[in-house]
């Protein structure tokens, strides 16, 4: 059990977060690295002599709240009080921790137990300082807010005043360091505010966009509309004469040929204008004039790719995932059969920080500050460009402000770095909004042809997908995959899972709930129209299929789409996933509310990340189509314990905006090959007025260990949304974004 | 071209082109960063600052429209980081990535000087302006209810309310 996983990092996509997990040993090998050491005390623990308890967050921070998360476990392990501790981000530094990055809500599952180990660790040397200074066993002794006591002589000690002794003392072995009762914990399962809520509210300079260095320069860098695009002239010389301007020079690439673009391709070809200020070189980029070879990316278009989809969704699929039973048969024996076809656009990411990183170049080594959620993918690719040994690639993590995905690709970090070596100078590069919008890395669009078969009883018998993707070959595009173990595989007999691709001229990547935010709307809007089929209620129509497992289910195989815990083993939890679709089903009064006609309750659920969530949405639809989202009810299984419970319902109500915002709103298109949204006034976001008044959320408290909040509670929200405008209004939304299909916010 | 403006209270004088927008001299010339850019467009909000006590987006005012006017940044809302506002978002833990609530905050307070019981239909209104990626919403509204309240209470700086400013890092 207490084997550990590691967010998959990809060496060939050069920094890239691939799918699924592996193990810390695997993670490792993949690196080409030895076996990091175990966590070692002194790395994250520090006392002063007055008391005041320094612990170091080891992963970056770009609002999920790790900054608390993790130095939460170790101190109430340590046994001091929460007032004492201040919390610092640690710099990547993989000769001291593990698993420094920001992805597939790994940060809780993955250092439950290290984190805790570290802290009993750390309260077990301070024992051992006390017990050598006074000369008695350490058996006699406790501890508590921050002190030593020792029973039989009524004597205490802080430990400050332990501290130079616990310095010179080694880690012990963490695997025998014996971990708190839970019933003892007084910080786990105890709202502490955000450490950093003082300086944002006050505006203090803590984000990767506020970096300075002495002599520091700025650069603004103008990549072609059309991936892969080269320049064929640029009017650098007149760009030279404006003001603040020190340097503009373009960047020449090698072709990107692979049919399928690469994760994160690194360094592309453009114009770079360097200024002594931000605003100088934003004001000559204004007076740019490239001449683009855009190459043959450039014929690409969504519209063509909707016709040939529809084209593929037509003929016969080119490849089949998985087949279970006898899903053709089936269909043509079933009582009732359900046919629909869904689909779902590209979206940004669009973090509120635009990308931008600061670099350093000295000769044979260069410093970096970023806003990074793969700071060790970004210092190998640096590392690679540049030519210099990775140790001297120092990378500092600083505060992002947001990530969502976006910053697991670090292509912002190379151009900086790149900059700062040709230029010779520090240099903070900054994109500008519809930089970021148009060189994205895409949550992908996709299209899905179900069918599905009910017996005579209204049961589901059959199940199956045409699975319209992009790619090459048997390669899915990253993001654009669906394993084959996706849901409801195993919930019924008859199962097919077929694909078909098309190539793709832009990047995509992963965003938050990858596939999930996707899957999860199409997968639990069509079971709730098979329920409506069926002549069931939504509810007990999705509790039947969850009761369907087999009793000795042959373990599926893990997949290649098998993504951050998705169906794969462990595999979905049945009985957890029932206990959650109940539990959102009594708090929201299912079926006992009665409500006014054109409003309506809707559910969807979904596993993902190893969290189990079930929603309910409560919405109105007005006869114009205006949608008000009334209330919104989470459930959630995600373990034993919830460490900082405010930041938890934070997160998870922001999951829940997350998830509407995507789909009334978020649509990225392509024409001539060139993504069409550059800001929030094509690509929008929920906005305050839009926002449900209340998201209640609720824990189902189980025994497994606790994993993670950032990306789970997304992906239930989209299916229950239109799920509930359907028993407002009678209509079945199969096509993302709703603004396409006239609907809007009241 | 020189252009004068009132700071936090305080004179500034710089040396910058008519159209810089004013975040970029905050930001850049005079070192207030906790102004933030999002999107260059005002959709977005960030970048909200007080221009003679009215709620712009300071990424499309161009610094010669805020020449010989007071501006008031985040910084300089309170002396001591303790304006309602300021004091209600650590209350209620708003913030996840934290980078547009100096915007929303701004707003909040231009909304609270002017509506000092705001309904959640007002604070709708004044903040709609303002996006939150992170989708804070929720405690968006309770924070400016709470910030109403210890207006009207008439906490003063300092109060135990607001003791955590000067706490943990």
């Amino acid at each position: 059990m207490d084997r550990r996983l590691f967010l998959k990092i990809s060496a060939i996509a050069g920094g890239g977060v691939a799918l699924g997990f592996v193990t810390e040993e695997q993670a490792l090998a993949q690196r080409g690295g030895a076996m990091a050491p175990p966590p070692d005390v002194h790395n994250y623990i520090t006392v002063a002599a007055d008391g005041t308890v320094t612990i170091t967050a080891k992963n970056p921070e770009v609002g999920q709240g790790v900054r608390n998360m993790l130095p939460m476990m170790i101190a109430d392990e340590l046994d001091v009080d929460w007032k004492s501790v201040k919390t610092v981000q640690a710099d990547y530094d993989d000769s001291k921790f593990v698993g420094q990055s920001a992805g597939g809500s790994t940060a809780t599952p993955n250092n439950w137990t290290p984190m805790r180990q570290v802290g009993a660790a750390g309260r077990l040397m301070f024992v051992t300082a006390a017990a050598q200074t006074w000369n008695v066993p350490a058996a006699e002794l406790s501890t508590g807010s921050g002190k030593v006591y020792h029973k039989a002589s009524g004597k205490s000690i802080s430990y400050g005043e332990l501290a130079p002794a616990v310095a010179k003392l080694p880690t012990p072995d963490l695997a025998q360091v014996k971990l708190k009762d839970p019933k003892d914990y007084k910080i786990i399962g105890v709202t502490k505010p955000g450490t950093e809520v003082p300086k944002i509210v006050t505006g203090q300079p803590i984000f990767a966009i506020d970096v300075k260095v002495p002599g520091m320069l700025c650069a603004v860098f103008e990549k072609c509309g059309v991936f892969g695009g080269k320049v064929a002239s640029a009017n650098l010389d007149e760009i030279k004469k404006l003001p603040g301007v020190k340097h503009a020079f373009i960047i020449d690439r090698p072709d990107v040929t692979e049919p399928v673009i690469p994760r994160d391709p690194g360094l592309e070809s453009g114009v770079v204008i360097v200024a002594d200020h931000y605003y100088q070189a934003a004001a000559a980029r204004k007076k740019l004039k490239v001449t683009w070879n855009e190459g043959a990316r450039a014929s690409h278009s969504s519209a063509k790719y909707a016709a040939k989809a529809q084209e593929m969704s037509k003929s016969a699929p080119q490849r089949t995932i998985r087949k279970d039973g006898d899903p053709e048969g089936t269909l043509k024996s079933a009582a009732k059969v359900v046919k629909a076809q869904y689909s779902y656009p590209f979206i940004a990411h669009a973090p509120l920080e635009p990308q931008n990183c600061t670099a350093h170049f000295q000769g044979d080594k260069i410093e970096i500050w970023t806003n990074s959620q793969t700071p060790g993918g970004g210092r190998r690719m640096v590392s690679d460009l540049l030519g210099i040994p990775e140790k001297n690639v120092i990378t500092h993590m600083v505060r992002g402000g947001g990530g969502f995905g976006r910053r697991l690709t670090n292509d912002y970090m190379v151009e900086a770095a790149y900059i700062s070596k040709q230029v010779n100078a520090p240099v903070k590069l900054i994109w500008t909004r519809e930089d970021d919008m148009r060189h994205d890395y895409y949550r992908p669009g996709g299209w899905q042809n179900l069918e599905a078969g009910l017996d005579a009883s209204g049961k589901l018998v059959a199940w199956q997908n045409h699975f319209i993707s992009y790619g090459e070959g048997e390669t899915f595009v990253g993001s654009g995959a669906m394993g084959p173990t996706e849901f409801p595989q195993r919930f019924v007999p008859n199962y097919a899972l077929h694909a078909s691709v098309q190539p793709l001229a832009i990047r995509t990547g992963a965003l938050r709930a990858p596939s999930s935010n996707a899957f999860a709307f199409v997968i639990q809007s069509f079971i709730d129209e098979l329920a409506h089929a069926a002549g069931k209620d939504p509810v007990a129509f999705r509790l039947e299929i969850l009761e369907s497992v087999p009793a000795v289910a042959a373990a599926p195989a893990p997949g290649a789409g098998g993504r951050g815990g998705g169906f794969a083993p462990p595999g979905m939890n049945a009985d957890r996933m029932k206990g959650v679709v109940k539990l959102a089903a009594e708090k929201s009064g299912w079926g006992k509310t009665k409500l006014p006609k054109g409003t309506g309750m809707g559910i969807g659920f979904h596993f993902s990340h190893q969290g189990y969530f079930a929603e309910v949405a409560q919405v109105s639809v007005s006869a114009d189509n205006k949608i008000k989202l009334e209330k919104v009810w989470v459930a959630a299984d995600v373990g034993s314990h919830i460490i900082n419970p405010g930041a938890a319902d934070n997160i998870c109500q922001g999951g829940i905006i997350d998830g509407i915002s995507e789909m009334m709103g978020q649509e990225i298109t392509i024409e001539n090959g060139k993504v069409v949204q550059g800001n929030f006034d094509k690509h929008t976001m929920l906005r305050i007025s839009e926002a449900p008044p209340v998201i209640e959320v609720h824990y189902l408290k189980s025994t497994f260990n606790p994993t993670g909040l950032g990306e789970p509670a997304l992906p239930p929200i989209l299916p229950a949304v239109a799920n509930a405008i359907f028993a407002a209004s009678g209509k079945r939304l199969r096509d993302l974004p709703l603004k396409n299909l006239g609907f809007s916010w009241a | 071209m020189a252009y004068t403006l009132k700071v936090n209270g305080q004179s500034k004088t710089v040396d910058v082109p008519a159209d810089t927008p004013l975040l970029w001299v905050l930001r850049e010339a005079l070192d207030l960063q906790g102004t933030k850019f999002g999107c260059g467009a005002a959709q977005c909000g960030a970048c909200t600052v007080h221009l003679n006590g009215v709620a712009i987006r300071s990424c499309v005012t161009p610094v010669v429209s805020a020449n010989g006017k007071a501006v008031t940044t985040i910084e300089g809302l309170s002396p001591d980081g303790t304006h309602p506002c300021q004091i209600a978002w650590q209350d209620v833990d708003v913030p996840q990535c934290g980078y547009c609530q100096a915007g929303q905050i701004m707003s909040a307070a231009a909304l609270l000087a002017k509506k000092p019981k705001p309904t959640d239909k007002d604070i709708d209104e004044a903040l709609n302006g303002n996006l939150c990626r992170c989708g804070t919403y929720v405690r968006i509204r309770a924070a400016v209810h709470k910030a109403a309240e210890l207006a009207a209470a008439g906490k003063p700086a300092g109060s135990p309310s607001g003791a955590r400013l000067g706490g943990r890092e």
